[in-house]
């Protein structure tokens, strides 16, 4: 007997079965059909970038802030495929929207074919130094060794075992920066830094394990960044490790031992870009949070106590980063 | 390199491997099941989203952790039915079908928790259970018996799975139908309830790795599995479709990376090669296969549909 596929019946199956995933795919999207508030400018926004929306960290960042702003953005989240990013910001753009920021610095390559072909549109990216030589891109970055160092200065008060493990996703952007200024700001405490990249920004698992690695090798005070340490943050709650956060506030995560959170406020930047758009300039220039310019805020947990004299130290720090007195080494 | 030698990170890279290697495994064991019967499915990573996504979910509002368990496990046997039905009733393309539901798994479990949770917030996670006079073994103990429950259901489904294929008659059925369905169909063996069946056994698994990896991490965010399940497909052809082999890949597999992080935490990888020690298991993975490729033969009937007519 030869088997006979029956494949109209499996095609419409097929059909029917796709057509349900990309509905779901569209409906993940959450607010996409939803641009029309705004309060400070009459300009529409779409986001585009890798995460959920409400990761605790490197999308919720951007979200936050185009909301704070007064602007109800389309998000298209969860794009972890680079085409699929891609398509998004195209479509935003053949949509008509007038400011699409593509926040990841994975998506520049894709922004380098798609924004020549719609310079009427605004095209924001980031986390990125530069915009690649395209008129109508602004591009962001976050100085986020300044707040790492700020993190790094706090977290060596807190060791008793003078040694902290710090959780990394892949070696690119603003983790590298914060890694390397936490590292530079507890190693000028005298404490000694581990530092595990993962390669992945997104297993948990993975994440999860660093962490407990760290503590078998003498950590007793965690930090990490992007948005797979939640695994790291899970393993610091179970075993009653202060934890420092980046990019979001990540003390939901756990009320009673996350320190502080170096958080992104975007909207400071995208402010002056908006200003900019206005006024008839559609890109060409490069924005960089810092603490001087309240584009990173330290933000502290009032539910971990800590003594005046470390208050005190980190800030001084902020305020020696803010007047150069102190390098970060960024 | 010394500090990796020392007892205390030799048992806590153990005791890593074991954790990294259980959610593999029961995944693969179900697949293997699903496999022996001439079923491929390549939507073991959906099903756990969803099953993950269904036991957190429930384990939030409950705080229920078997509860979780239990709902990890239903979802799995439902999407086992819907499946079942796809590529057995409908005789649909097995790779074509599996993408489709790893896709609807990817999309409906992150629609579900940014609708129904929005920011990730921890759950309670397993305990440890201390299995006694063992776990009060030197080292050993700590390594191999200080561990959640699902850990060891996992390691106990090893013996379980190849008592049922070798031993039973349903497991013989499995084996035939997976072999040559026309010759067992003539021999009155229903290859469509036997396959049925083998597919709601696996995805059932699928759906108990995905509770047993969302409350071991006592947290949910979107794609938490990370492309897991369809390295736990690639371990069943690395196990030879024999339920010891495929837990000596999936322990092989969280060994090498529970290692590869345990030497980057004690900084002896250096940054610059993070990347590439990064890619450790996958390669060993692929190395073993190679080596195996032409050695151990897969089911004969393995993505065939079959239909008497």
């Amino acid at each position: 007997m030869k088997p006979k596929p029956n494949s109209r019946t499996f095609t419409r199956l097929l059909a029917v079965l796709l057509a349900f995933t990309f509905v779901v795919a569209a409906c993940g999207s959450d607010d996409a059909d939803s641009g029309d508030a705004t309060v400070d400018t009459d300009l529409t926004v779409a986001i585009v970038a890798p995460s959920a929306s409400e990761d605790l960290a490197f999308t919720q960042s951007m979200v936050d802030s185009v909301k704070a702003m007064g602007i109800t953005p389309q998000i298209t989240d969860g794009t972890f495929i680079v085409d699929d990013a891609a398509a998004a910001i195209r479509g935003y753009a053949e949509d008509g929207i007038n400011v699409v920021i593509a926040h990841g610095t994975q998506f520049g390559g894709s922004l380098a074919e798609i924004a020549p072909d719609f310079p009427d549109t605004t095209f924001i990216w980031g986390t990125a130094t530069d915009t690649q030589g395209l008129d109508n891109v602004f591009a962001y970055y976050p100085e986020a060794d300044q707040g790492g160092y700020v993190n790094g200065v706090v977290a060596a008060q807190l060791t008793q075992s003078g040694t902290i493990g710090v959780v990394g996703p892949v070696q690119a952007g603003d983790a590298v920066a914060y890694i390397d200024g936490f590292a530079a700001g507890a190693e000028s405490q005298g404490a000694t830094v581990n530092i595990t990249y993962t390669d992945s920004f997104s297993d948990v698992a993975l994440a999860a394990e660093a962490a407990q690695a760290h503590l078998t090798n003498g950590a007793d005070v965690l930090t990490g960044t992007a948005q797979m340490v939640v695994g790291a943050v899970g393993v610091a709650s179970e075993n009653d490790i202060p934890w420092f956060g980046t990019q979001a506030n990540q003390t939901p995560l756990d009320e009673g031992l996350v320190v502080a959170s170096q958080v992104y406020h975007w909207e400071v930047v995208l402010k002056e870009m908006f200003a900019l758009i206005e006024d008839g300039t559609k890109g060409g220039q490069t924005f960089a949070l810092t603490l001087e310019n309240d584009g990173l805020v330290i933000e502290f947990n009032d539910g971990y106590e800590l003594d005046g004299d470390t208050t005190k130290l980190a800030e001084d720090t902020i305020a020696g980063i803010i007047d150069g007195s102190i390098s970060t080494g960024g | 390199m010394s500090e990796f030698f020392t007892l205390s990170v030799l048992v806590a890279t153990l005791a890593s491997g074991i954790r990294l290697a259980t959610p593999y495994l029961i995944a693969a064991l179900g697949e293997t099941i699903g496999q022996r019967s001439g079923v491929l499915n390549l939507g073991v990573d959906g099903v756990m989203l969803l099953s993950a996504f269904f036991a957190y979910w429930t384990v939030l509002e409950t705080k229920n952790l078997w509860l979780g368990v239990a709902v990890g496990i239903v979802v799995g046997f439902v999407m086992g039915i819907i499946y079942g039905i796809i590529t057995v009733f409908f005789h649909a393309t097995q790779g074509i079908s599996g993408i489709g539901i790893f896709l609807f798994g990817l999309g409906f479990s992150d629609l579900m928790f940014q609708k129904q949770v929005g920011t990730p917030r921890p759950i309670k996670q397993l305990p440890d259970v201390s299995i006694p006079l063992l776990a009060d073994i030197p080292h050993v103990g700590e390594a191999l018996f200080q561990h959640n429950l699902l850990i060891y259901v996992a390691f106990l489904l090893v013996p379980i799975v190849t008592f049922m294929l070798k031993r039973t008659t349903f497991g013989m059925n499995i084996s035939a139908v997976g072999e040559n369905p026309q010759a067992a169909d003539s021999l009155g063996v229903s290859v469509a309830q036997t396959r049925f069946t083998a597919i709601l056994i696996g995805n059932t698994m699928a759906g108990l790795a995905g509770a047993a990896l969302t409350l071991e991490l006592g947290i949910f965010q979107a794609n938490l599995t990370s492309g897991l399940g369809f390295i736990a497909v690639a371990l069943v052809y690395f196990g030879a479709w024999r339920p010891v082999g495929v837990m000596g890949g999936a322990l092989l597999y969280g060994l090498v990376g529970a290692t590869v992080v345990q030497l980057k935490a004690l900084q002896v990888i250096p940054r610059s090669v993070s990347d590439i020690a990064s890619m450790a298991p996958a390669l060993l993975t692929i190395a073993a296969l190679i080596v195996l490729a032409g050695r151990v033969k897969a089911p004969s009937a393995l993505t065939r549909p079959f239909s008497r007519h």
